[in-house]
């Protein structure tokens, strides 16, 4: 092994080193952030439109490269990764969206063995596997029926069924509960919460005030591209 | 429907490429049955010559570079043959009180670019009344093919060109509408390969049916184009046609080739965008 590729040692699940994220018109999304995750925790990135929560996101995801800095992911460098090696950090990281992202045409389970098909799982560990994650989302009666057919809350808990499918270590939260109702929006975080409490670590954006005042988790607050608050057991604006 | 109209592309782009790839092959046939045919100098002599004369001329073409072959034409030779050509008009020749044709060499080159010196070395001896020579026939019609070819092979690559761009945007319309799809498949961790492959299947696949389609226009139609020239007219014309089989061998591995490459490419192509996720 080189030595430049020689991982520090003690490495958290998550580590950004100085990661800035420059767009082609000068606009600096993300300044200079330093942020360590441990195994198992569970965070709340919080901060108005365009402070660079999103950002924050897909480069994890590795959407995006970032301009500087080093950012380190389940033990693997992703600042200078190979465009053909993306997929397989995507694997060890589950991903939810404010839209759920599923597929009409599909039915639920469907939808969630798609994620199993994406990766050749063998098609005995498929037909195993997903009524087991169907059962702890609690859709497992729903498993004939299409995402139309479902309400806001069950249609975002298969695109969660969907991302722990293949039981990735991390979960990347996009504003799950962005689209539904308060009673809804606890359920789901409910199920977060439970999956979080079998080892996964779990990072949620969100602009839902009440959620984050009520779970106690650690907050990272972003504005305009910086860390302006990182505690734990934390509230959504606590300036205010 | 989309597949449809890509199918169609391939198919009329290929059944124009195989019409100007037979056109080319079968010109290039003629031509050079042309050139064989007239790429001799005739050299007419003078009346009367004396046989120790003529045979030294003979000899003295023969010595000059690029010579390949002297055959000697007497009066008599000349006039068979004129009536062998004139066919049932010869009886024609049969009232002409002489001969008024005259003894001959006739000059095999061993390449057109001789013909020149050959012509200018051949005026000189003595003896020779005329030299003869085709070759401004030969190079017109050499320059014509030349020309029909190169204008066949610009059309060609701009078809081609076409097609792959028309095959590119069909492709690119049925991954428009998988998007969603393929957005998932990315975030989930799928290779892009894996994404790709159905894509191009489905591009190659397309590419093909259109090759075989207008591969067995093609084939009817040359059948049937090569059974009218060669039994009803032209049997001179017919005798250069290249062969069916021949011709067939060549336009399927062509078009294989460009009908699987065009579905590739333009998949692949059309697919760059969205799988850079």
């Amino acid at each position: 092994m080189h030595f430049a590729d020689r991982l520090p040692e003690d490495l958290p699940q998550i580590r950004l080193e100085g990661v800035t994220v420059r767009f082609d018109n000068g606009h600096e999304a993300l300044k200079d952030i330093d942020l360590d995750v441990r195994k198992g925790e569970f965070i709340f990135v919080v901060g108005p439109s365009g402070a660079g929560k999103s950002t924050f996101i897909k480069l994890l995801l590795k959407e995006y490269d970032a301009t500087a800095g080093k950012i380190y992911v389940c033990g693997q460098k992703v600042s200078n990764m190979h465009r053909r090696k993306v997929p397989f950090l995507r694997r060890q990281l589950g991903v939810v969206f404010q839209d759920f992202r599923l597929l009409p045409n599909k039915t639920v389970y469907e939808n969630v063995a798609f994620a199993m098909e994406i990766i050749e799982a063998k098609d005995r560990d498929i037909r195993r596997q997903v009524p087991m994650v169907l059962s702890i989302v609690g859709l497992a009666d729903k498993h004939k029926l299409y995402p139309h057919q479902l309400s806001g809350g069950e249609q975002q808990r298969v695109s969660i069924a969907r991302a722990m499918i293949n039981n990735p270590p991390i979960l990347i939260a996009d504003e799950p509960t962005g689209n539904l109702d308060p009673d809804t929006s606890w359920e789901i975080m409910k199920l977060l919460r439970q999956i979080n409490q079998r080892g996964t670590t779990i990072l949620m954006a969100t602009h839902d005030k009440n959620i984050v005042d009520v779970m106690q988790q650690r907050v990272i607050a972003l504005n305009n591209g910086v860390i302006v608050r990182d505690e734990l057991g934390g509230c959504y604006g606590c300036e205010d | 429907m989309m597949s449809l109209a890509s199918l169609t592309s391939v198919a009329a782009t290929l059944l124009i490429l195989g019409i100007i790839f037979i056109l080319i092959v079968n010109i290039n046939s003629l031509a050079q049955g042309a050139k064989e045919q007239f790429d001799t100098v005739q050299v007419y002599l003078v009346d009367g010559l004396e046989t120790s004369r003529i045979e030294t001329i003979g000899q003295d073409i023969f010595a000059l570079e690029g010579v390949r072959e002297v055959t000697y034409e007497t009066k008599e030779d000349a006039m068979e043959k004129m009536k062998e050509q004139w066919q049932e008009n010869g009886y024609l020749l049969d009232g002409l009180e002489s001969n008024p044709l005259p003894d001959s060499f006739i000059i095999t080159l061993n390449d057109i670019g001789f013909a020149n010196y050959v012509v200018r070395n051949v005026e000189k001896l003595e003896g020779v009344e005329e030299v003869k020579y085709y070759q401004e026939i030969i190079e017109r019609m050499m320059n014509i093919a030349d020309m029909i070819r190169t204008v066949g092979l610009a059309v060609m690559f701009t078809l081609v060109a076409l097609s792959t761009f028309i095959i590119n945007n069909t492709v690119k319309l049925a991954v428009n509408a998988r998007r969603r799809e393929i957005n998932i498949m990315k975030y989930v961790g799928a290779t892009n390969w894996f994404v790709r492959w159905p894509f191009l299947v489905e591009g190659t696949v397309l590419g093909l049916i259109g090759a075989l389609i207008s591969a067995g226009i093609i084939y009817a139609l040359y059948q049937y184009l090569h059974t009218i020239l060669s039994s009803q007219f032209y049997v001179l014309i017919a005798a250069y046609l290249v062969s069916i089989e021949s011709v067939m061998r060549d336009i399927l591995i062509l078009f294989v080739v460009i009908g699987s490459g065009i579905g590739i490419l333009g998949s692949i192509l059309s697919m760059k965008k969205y799988l850079d996720v």
